[in-house]
């Protein structure tokens, strides 16, 4: 459904051009959840932005049901169907969350405010309630992960939904995201929680902007972690909570 | 008998389909041509000068609608409005102008509205600037609102200009007495070659007095703005200016707050912010299937709500 072949991504900083991605690749089918996981600044979040379209890769191609779509804006992926979840959820003053849900179901079929119920929200008193400071991170995100379910995409990317999220709603967030997973749906979560990790059916490393390991969760899932702590005792390099019996 | 042209403009300044609820002057290219008062709600004629006495009896509850229509070319209107909101009165006041200009001279109004609102009384004022027309003639929009709250009243003034004026001023000044409250919304949005002023002054004059001033702009094109809100504190008032921008073009804007204390026990905040959409912003729409333009008009939308 999603194959990215061969991505390489530099990035204008004020340090000039950075290497961020070299020669991913990465063919995703529709019915699979993903994880992309690995450490901070490896590039997980790169991956899903050139897929998106937010970042126009340097070389290789975008392909969405086998269609080439490496030169498709943002506007017009989302409406082929593919959905992100951001990381930090931008604000928007004045604007409310009705409205927001709204121009997500534009590009769907009948997805109704029950979103904001999954994820633990009242419709009633959310609805009218603007994406300003006068939310929390929390409740941005989750309002967040509601847009997406409320645009309803074949390909869904969450990039690290739990983030700022308490413990019992990342409870509820994982339930959502579970139980609205479909056989002719691709859903890729960018994460490092060993519970988001235990419900996909592939996890995949990213490592200084490579595809260092790939396969199903049962099989990757210890050498990942052998490897996380094998580094972490050599230089403690990789954080995060999957990590969390890392002996430093 | 109203026109086609008229009833768009009421309906595009005072959100009005047929005859207005309630008590109304209707005043077209600086005439009163439709009026009715009702009982405890009194609209009667200046007879010095051009304009209308609104006189709202305490206790009375109801809504009043006063706009203005200018619908000819190389025309200026001047008119005084006083409103007199009675003692424990709730009153929502509807007033606005707007003009379609079909020519190459300038169409003007210059609207002053002296409101009074008495003790534990309550007032919604809206007023709505609106301006079309397809010729090099202008459309100048000049309001004047003064303003006093007695003990324990409140006004809330809602005042908005979208687009469609060409160069406005407007001045808006209040007294808030002890244990009165003043909210005042201004949203305002200017483009191509159009200048906008704003002047806002509010005196917190005791204890217990409150106001809170939000102005929310949009400058596109080449257009210039001036923001001056001011808030005094007499007394141990309390109060909070917002005034945020998005600038957006070649356009200028500039915004002025001011706090300034006279009693310690006074406590006033003023915050301003002028920048231009964030890219996340339009990246977050546009990702949901919005066009890059459609993300655009979504947020300045969303914006000036």
């Amino acid at each position: 459904m999603l194959l990215l072949d061969n991505i390489s991504l530099e990035l204008e900083t004020d340090q000039g051009k950075v290497p961020i991605l070299h020669d991913v690749s990465l063919n995703m089918d529709a019915g699979k959840m993903y994880a992309l996981t690995g450490p901070n600044g490896s590039g997980k979040s790169s991956v899903a932005r050139v897929a998106m379209g937010i970042y126009k890769q340097t070389s290789g191609k975008v392909f969405y049901n086998g269609e080439d779509i490496s030169e498709l804006n943002i506007s017009e992926r989302a409406r082929r169907g593919i959905g992100y979840a951001f990381q930090h959820p931008p604000r928007f003053k004045g604007m409310p969350v009705k409205d927001m849900l709204e121009m997500a179901m534009k590009h769907a079929d009948g997805v109704n405010c029950q979103v904001l119920r999954d994820i633990g929200l009242c419709p009633e008193d959310y609805l009218e309630r603007t994406l300003d400071n006068s939310l929390s991170g929390g409740e941005i995100k989750r309002i967040e992960i509601a847009t997406i379910l409320a645009q309803n995409p074949k390909v869904r990317i969450f990039d690290e939904p739990e983030a700022g999220i308490d413990l019992w709603s990342f409870e509820q967030l994982i339930d959502v995201i579970g139980s609205s997973h479909r056989e002719d749906t691709v859903t890729v979560v960018i994460s490092h929680q060993e519970k988001i990790l235990n419900m996909v059916d592939e996890i995949v490393l990213i490592k200084d902007g490579t595809v260092n390991m790939r396969g199903d969760r049962d099989t990757i899932w210890p050498q990942i972690k052998e490897s996380a702590e094998c580094s972490c005792r050599s230089n403690c390099r990789l954080e995060g909570e999957i990590y969390a019996d890392c002996p430093r | 008998m109203l026109t086609a042209l008229d009833k768009k403009l009421l309906q595009e300044v005072a959100d009005l389909h047929g005859e207005p609820p309630g008590a109304f002057n209707i005043r077209k290219d600086g005439k009163g041509i439709e009026r009715r008062s009702l009982e405890g709600i009194e609209i009667i004629p200046k007879k010095d000068q051009p304009g209308i006495d609104v006189i709202v009896a305490p206790g009375k509850k109801g809504t009043v609608h006063i706009p203005v229509i200018m619908t000819e070319t190389d025309l200026s209107d001047l008119v005084y409005n006083k409103i007199d909101v009675g003692r424990e009165a709730d009153i929502n006041l509807v007033a606005g102008c707007g003009i379609h200009n079909p020519g190459s001279g300038n169409t003007r109004h210059d609207g002053v509205h002296e409101i009074i609102v008495r003790q534990g009384a309550r007032l919604i004022y809206t007023e709505k600037h609106f301006g079309e027309g397809d010729k090099e003639g202008k459309r100048l929009l000049n309001p004047k609102t003064v303003l006093v709250i007695e003990e324990g009243g409140y006004a809330e003034l809602e005042l908005v200009q979208i687009r469609g004026v060409d160069q406005t001023k407007r001045v808006t000044e209040a007294e808030v007495k002890a244990g009165g409250r003043l909210v005042i919304y201004e949203r305002l949005l200017t483009d191509g070659e159009q200048t906008a002023d704003s002047d806002v002054l509010v005196k917190l004059m005791a204890e217990e007095s409150t106001a809170r001033i939000v102005s929310r702009s949009v400058a596109q094109g080449s257009s210039k703005q001036n923001f001056y809100p001011r808030l005094l504190a007499y007394g141990a008032g309390r109060g909070h200016v917002e005034c945020d921008s998005i600038i957006m073009d070649q356009a200028t804007v500039r915004s002025v707050p001011e706090i300034w204390a006279e009693n310690s026990e006074a406590e006033l905040v003023h915050e301003a912010a002028i920048g231009k959409i964030a890219g996340e912003q339009l990246i977050k729409l546009m990702a949901l299937g919005l066009t890059d333009e459609e993300a655009e008009e979504a947020i300045i939308s969303g914006f000036l709500k």
